[in-house]
């Protein structure tokens, strides 16, 4: 793809997969790490959720900004992926989805 | 143009150029209008002239105005009364059955408790709510703000990033080397002068709106019980719950001079919580205390006795950081001149994003005989229609107030079309004026339809403590005139005004 053509499509199309990364996959990690931060942090409830609340869009942004500095969106992809997954975990570990599911 | 995949600085360009394109004319709009709320009361003021300062003390306020939401809904989920003060001379209730709303909304004479005789508008709260909700659907417009708001945090991250000679840029002006010269110079002195603002503003807003962008703490601790969170958190104190069966509500002035002999001061607003029910709810709210933080103490009385139940406690470390941040958003804290300044730092956001804009078109203009395309010419018209447009559309709001019939059914819904009807006619007559011609023209027309505002003023209303708003108006004319001329003087260089007076559309 040289830079003097038009965009070709498959430019067109890396640009879109990272918007679409960057969105959907910036706000899931935010919100995971807010939910997390509820959960984990060592103060009163209320105290770790709003701490979860106002780190999160600090959060977001980070990792929108990763997504558009990443050398490739795969590499960008994998590793919001990891993160996700490490979060996921936590949060499991931590009791998330199975106090949801408690009667 | 640099694409994401080369260097970060690269790709941060690029980023910084598209995302602050895609929301430009939303966050102009959200600035202009957030601007103007810092004046939310002087504006309310100016729109109601009838007004004067309240005689009725604010116990038999509470008690008039008790008795006239016993007659619109006596089964009411709530009721608020804002009780009247120097600065909002009539008594302000909602009530509503329904927590989704629809929440009715009256304005009391505090002396007698019926409907007040002042003109039927909006006045200040119209911008207020445009600011956040776009008068869409409230949760369909705070979600765009959210977006548009993360996405500045973003333009405004990358745009440090890719401008790293930050402080030697600042101090360049290269006004007569090259239009695109003058414009990235113009961008960048606005944007870094009054950066820490922007970034400050931004992030509170997006905490003000953390509860709806933002509930997964709330729902991982709390399982979506927010009233939960709010009562814990210290933040808003819980209603006693329902008895199920009918009771009568004392009579709320009396509550509300316990509530004076309590605080010491007269709370601002008083929340009324299922007042036909036999465990009714009274909640004082109190002016925040001195400080940052927007935290208003609260006392909750039981509606049927009197008898004071609990008290807002202190919050932790974490909720008041968030207190704070919410209380530097809408600046309640700042006295005039610290007011002025947070106003300031508002226009340079707003001419900080127009400028961005006009660069974006400067930037793309073909060379020579070469036709615009279609995108170059779209985002043309929407710099037109927006930065010269929404004044005009401002302007159109306060002369309505002025000139509309005070019994017109529905005037304040009236004004608010006479904004957005102005607003669109200006754009699209924007659109058809000759190029050359268009900036000059457009800002003309804003340059006028707010002169007019004073001289209206002075015809209808004329009276002296209106002077300072008038005035205000009067500078905003001339600013946008000067505009004008600037962009009629030298129409192949500078396409448009000169950035800090297309940021300064403002009342």
């Amino acid at each position: 793809m040289s830079a003097r053509s038009m965009p070709g499509l498959t430019y067109r199309l890396a640009v879109a997969g990272r918007v679409v990364l960057a969105s959907v996959g910036g706000y899931g990690v935010a919100a995971l790490s807010a939910a997390l931060l509820a959960l984990i942090l060592p103060m009163p409830r209320s105290e770790a959720v709003s701490t979860g609340t106002l780190a999160s869009f600090a959060i977001m942004a980070g990792a929108v900004i990763w997504v558009f500095a990443a050398r490739t969106l795969l590499h960008a992809a994998l590793v919001l992926g990891l993160i996700a997954v490490l979060l996921g975990t936590g949060l499991w570990l931590a009791g998330a989805f199975t106090t949801a599911m408690a009667p | 143009m640099s694409r994401p995949g080369k260097s970060v600085r690269q790709s941060m360009a690029w980023l910084h150029t598209w995302s602050g394109l895609v929301v430009g004319w939303v966050l102009f709009a959200i600035f202009v209008t957030g601007t103007a709320t810092y004046y939310r009361p002087q504006i309310s003021e100016w729109m109601r002239p009838e007004l004067t300062e309240p005689t009725a003390d604010p116990a038999a306020a509470a008690t008039r105005a008790a008795a006239y939401l016993g007659r619109q809904m006596p089964d009411a989920l709530g009721w608020s009364v804002r009780l009247p003060t120097a600065e909002n001379p009539a008594t302000e209730v909602y009530w509503w059955n329904n927590p989704a709303g629809p929440y009715h909304h009256a304005l009391l004479d505090p002396a007698t408790g019926e409907r007040s005789q002042a003109r039927d508008t909006k006045g200040g709260d119209f911008l207020y709510r445009f600011h956040f909700e776009l008068s869409l659907p409230p949760v369909w417009g705070r979600w765009i703000v959210g977006i548009c708001a993360m996405i500045l945090l973003i333009s405004l991250i990358t745009g440090i990033v890719t401008h790293r000679r930050i402080f030697a840029d600042f101090f360049t002006f290269r006004r007569d080397k090259s239009a695109q010269r003058g414009w990235l110079d113009a961008h960048n002195v606005v944007g870094v002068l009054a950066l820490p603002f922007h970034l400050m503003i931004v992030y509170t807003g997006l905490i003000e709106l953390g509860p709806l962008l933002m509930p997964w703490g709330v729902q991982a601790a709390y399982q979506h019980d927010v009233q939960a969170y709010y009562t814990e958190a210290g933040i808003m104190m819980a209603a006693r719950e329902a008895a199920g069966q009918p009771g009568a509500l004392m009579p709320l002035g009396d509550i509300v001079a316990r509530a004076i002999a309590a605080h010491g001061e007269a709370p601002e607003v008083v929340l009324v919580t299922m007042p036909g029910d036999a465990a009714s709810s009274v909640t004082a709210f109190f002016e925040e205390p001195p400080g940052l933080a927007h935290l208003h103490p609260q006392i909750l009385y039981a509606g049927d006795t009197g008898a004071e139940l609990s008290r807002s406690g202190d919050v932790g470390a974490a909720t008041r950081t968030g207190a704070v941040m919410v209380g530097l958003h809408e600046a309640h804290f700042a006295a005039a001149p610290l007011r002025v300044l947070f106003f300031l730092c508002g226009l340079m956001g707003a001419a900080t994003i127009a400028s961005g804009l006009v660069l974006w078109t400067v930037a793309r203009a073909p060379k020579g005989a070469d036709p615009a395309g279609f995108g170059l010419r779209l985002v043309r018209v929407l710099n037109l229609g927006t930065i010269a447009g929404l004044p005009t559309g401002l302007a159109a709001y306060f002369l309505a107030n002025r000139l509309l019939p005070h019994d017109l059914a529905a005037r304040a819904d009236w004004e608010v079309r006479g904004f957005f009807a102005a607003w669109i006619l200006a754009a699209i007559a924007a659109a058809l004026y000759p190029r050359a011609r268009a900036w000059p023209t457009s800002l003309a027309v804003a340059a006028v339809a707010f002169l007019a505002i004073p001289i209206i003023d002075a015809l209808t209303v004329a009276q002296a403590r209106f002077l300072g708003f008038d005035a205000a108006m009067l500078a905003v004319a001339v600013l946008l005139a000067l505009g004008a001329r600037l962009a009629a003087k030298r129409p192949s260089r500078v396409r448009a005004s000169h950035p800090n007076l297309a940021g300064a559309v403002e009342a």
